[in-house]
């Protein structure tokens, strides 16, 4: 076989048309492509600079917050927090968590990560549910919207890193709208799902007391969703923090870029540092979110965490000044 | 109108599932069955050509097996599924047509559901639940708590208000239902397969429950049901339906008595008779003697002429006072006594026309047949053992004959 090769190079180009008819011309995908991007990038770049404004406000407000706040009143905080929503076990958890990653040296990465990733899954929660609001309402709408959906989530992210630099320009608020591309479709896919799962008969009685589309909506299916729609924050969250290295290709600062700046040095250790710290947060993350969702016991909030220590302890005080 | 009465009146509907019905409608008016509808275009027939009138407090049971189009006929009425074709009168007023707008108001002041797996509010407290036809009028929190509050007292479930309906067992999850629809005031109550997810016990508790309400606040229901025992014991009237079609409306007796056809008499045959037939449709008209006017010997001779053992004594008003047995007649006559309350035994069984039959077996001894009486306590004529014993007896095809022969009779005289 290799001796026929060798022999007659020319084979493949001896081949006649019709057996190889790729060779008759080539679509220009890439110049069309190129063209496109660069026709929206000349003439529609201030629609994308006018929309990266709201976007680098929240982010930087955020970020120069979570910053500000002294890392000991921030990990009281976080624990009080995850006491409160999902319980002793996680608060323990998140705060050896957080200690551990301040010890490494990387509180101020995982900060700005953090308010990377909240402003993403804002953003995704703010477009994402009402678009699985109405996909969840007309069939044409989700049958349209799911190819892009399939699309947005199978597409590299690397594909997508180039056009978004030249609309947006590099750093923090790019890094965000690549996220938000990745992390939305759960978010989509999952209130569409949950609105499409109440029960039909609920659906119809709040139909025939009266209820005008509206109200059906918020009375009845937001509700039952919700812990569907709050999964799909759930997994906004994960997919959010695992575009934390890529955006970081892009000058985005924090903990992908810690592991950005290993690779790229061999530095196995400060790749480490940032990877693990990532991991830490993502399980503190997850776990908190997933106890919004289903609330394991059937106590009210008040009865719960701090707020019910708290409660406890002021009513405790009573009767002893009354006495 | 044509009838002043009715509350709802159904005419002509017909219902098509899919998209554009139309090419079905005209093979359906052309005389095409719901198979040959369903083979050319692949549409289902869900009504086909269905009229009816509902009388304003009457309880009207809509009954037949899955698949009858019964649900879809209620859901037509408030307009959860639109009609393909015909027309829905609700106090005159055409529902079938009226706008979206227009549709939500009388959802919310006019009808009011309850559904087969009670369709409550899993996430809203049982107070909610019921308050939620008045949320949705816009009635204040205050003032739709208290309603909702008092809607509960009635049903009973005063103590369960602050729960979720999770923690309630099946038949107080129903009460919580009927609750919810019974406090928006509508008058018409659209019932659902209602007490079908329901172990029998607690459905026959319902049933009772659902009489007794209805008995003080006189709604109108259109009370859907697959259970034939269940329709005949709360319905004034009944339809019975069958591939989108209604194949008879009566009383429960009507259908007991005259089966339009085998369909119908298939469905009946496992019925307790006595249970459905009233003492009222098999009463048997008589002469009577009447208290102050009739001497004794006037008295014998109408029972030697009728050829009669006994006759029941009636007042001037027409009451029902006593019975006398020809035999004590005859003793009176060769004693010389001629008045007759003298003889008369004051003891005597009397039942209302409404009383079904099941319930009065035991009234019989010594040989006396029952005074019916009316609703003003007026004597309408007697029953015999042997009438009840005719009238429950199976319909083979002599005792059919003497049933009708019994219908007829009680036809000529009432």
């Amino acid at each position: 076989m290799i001796d026929i090769l060798t022999h007659f190079p020319n084979l493949w180009g001896e081949l006649p048309v019709f057996l190889d008819p790729f060779q008759l011309f080539t679509i220009p995908l890439q110049e069309w492509i190129e063209g496109i991007v660069d026709f929206i990038v000349d003439n529609f770049r201030f629609i994308f600079q006018g929309i990266s404004v709201p976007v680098r406000f929240i982010l930087s407000s955020i970020e120069s917050f979570f910053i500000w706040v002294p890392p000991t009143i921030m990990l009281i905080a976080i624990g009080l927090l995850a006491w409160q929503i999902a319980g002793g076990a996680i608060a323990i958890y998140s705060l050896i968590a957080m200690t551990l990653i301040g010890y490494f040296n990387a509180w101020e990465e995982t900060m700005t990560t953090l308010s990377l990733v909240l402003t993403a899954v804002v953003l995704c929660a703010i477009i994402g549910i009402p678009l699985g609001i109405a996909a969840a309402r007309s069939d044409r709408f989700e049958s349209t919207i799911r190819p892009i959906l399939d699309a947005m989530q199978t597409l590299p992210a690397f594909v997508y890193l180039v056009p978004v630099v030249m609309l947006f320009g590099t750093g923090e608020v790019p890094g965000v709208i690549v996220t938000f591309v990745f992390a939305v479709p759960p978010l989509i896919r999952l209130t569409n799902i949950g609105i499409r799962q109440v029960s039909q008969e609920v659906v119809e009685a709040a139909l025939a007391f009266g209820s005008t589309p509206n109200q059906v909506l918020w009375e009845a299916q937001i509700p039952l969703a919700m812990p569907t729609i709050l999964a799909g924050v759930n997994q906004s969250i994960m997919l959010a923090l695992s575009m934390v290295v890529i955006a970081s290709m892009i000058a985005v600062e924090g903990l992908g870029q810690m592991v950005f700046r290993g690779i790229g040095r061999l530095d196995i250790g400060l790749a480490s540092v940032g990877g693990i710290s990532i991991v830490l947060m993502a399980v503190m993350l997850d776990r908190i979110t997933q106890a919004v969702g289903k609330p394991t016991q059937n106590l009210s909030w008040k009865d719960r965490g701090p707020v019910r220590l708290f409660r406890s302890l002021t009513q405790n005080q009573k009767p002893a000044s009354s006495t | 109108m044509a009838d002043s009465n009715a509350k709802i009146r159904i005419e002509n509907l017909v219902k098509i599932y899919g998209k554009n019905p139309y090419p079905a409608l005209k093979l359906f008016r052309e005389g095409g069955t719901r198979d040959s509808i369903l083979k050319e275009t692949g549409k289902v027939l869900g009504i086909a050509d269905v009229s009816f009138s509902v009388n304003q407090g009457e309880l009207f049971v809509v009954m037949g097996l899955s698949g009858s189009g019964k649900s879809t006929l209620v859901r037509c009425i408030n307009r959860l599924i639109a009609p393909t074709s015909g027309n829905i009168y609700v106090d005159g007023e055409d529902v079938a047509h009226v706008s979206k707008e227009r549709m939500r108001d009388i959802r919310r002041t006019k009808m009011a559901m309850v559904f087969q797996k009670f369709g409550l509010f899993p996430h809203k407290s049982v107070l909610e639940n019921v308050a939620y036809g008045l949320k949705v009028q816009g009635m204040g929190q205050a003032e739709r708590d208290k309603k909702a509050q008092d809607t509960l007292e009635v049903v009973g479930l005063a103590e369960w208000s602050n729960y979720l309906p999770s923690s309630l067992s099946g038949g107080m999850q129903q009460r919580v239902g009927l609750a919810r629809a019974l406090a928006t005031d509508a008058e018409i109550l659209l019932m659902d397969e209602a007490f079908g997810a329901l172990d029998p016990l607690i459905r026959r508790g319902m049933q009772d429950e659902l009489m007794r309400l209805q008995a003080e606040l006189h709604k109108t229901i259109v009370f859907i049901s697959h259970d034939i025992q269940e329709a005949l014991k709360i319905g004034d009237r009944v339809a019975i339906m069958k591939d989108g079609y209604i194949v008879q409306i009566g009383t429960p007796e009507e259908l007991i008595t005259q089966p339009a056809d085998d369909y119908i008499q298939a469905f009946t045959q496992d019925v307790n008779r006595a249970q459905v037939l009233k003492t009222g449709t098999i009463v048997r008209q008589t002469v009577t003697v009447i208290l102050g006017e009739d001497s004794v010997n006037a008295a014998l001779d109408q029972m030697q002429q009728h050829e009669l053992r006994q006759m029941y004594v009636v007042n001037r008003q027409g009451r029902p006072v006593g019975l006398v047995r020809r035999s004590d007649l005859e003793q009176a006559v060769q004693e010389g006594q001629n008045d007759i309350s003298a003889v008369m035994e004051r003891d005597f069984p009397q039942v209302s026309g409404s009383t079904s039959l099941e319930e009065i077996f035991h009234l019989y001894e010594k040989r006396r047949s029952l005074a019916v009486i009316d609703q003003e306590g007026k004597f309408k004529g007697v029953v015999e053992q042997s009438d009840v014993l005719a009238s429950i007896g199976r319909l083979t095809a002599k005792s059919k004959e003497e049933t009708a022969a019994v219908q007829d009779y009680v036809a000529a005289t009432v």
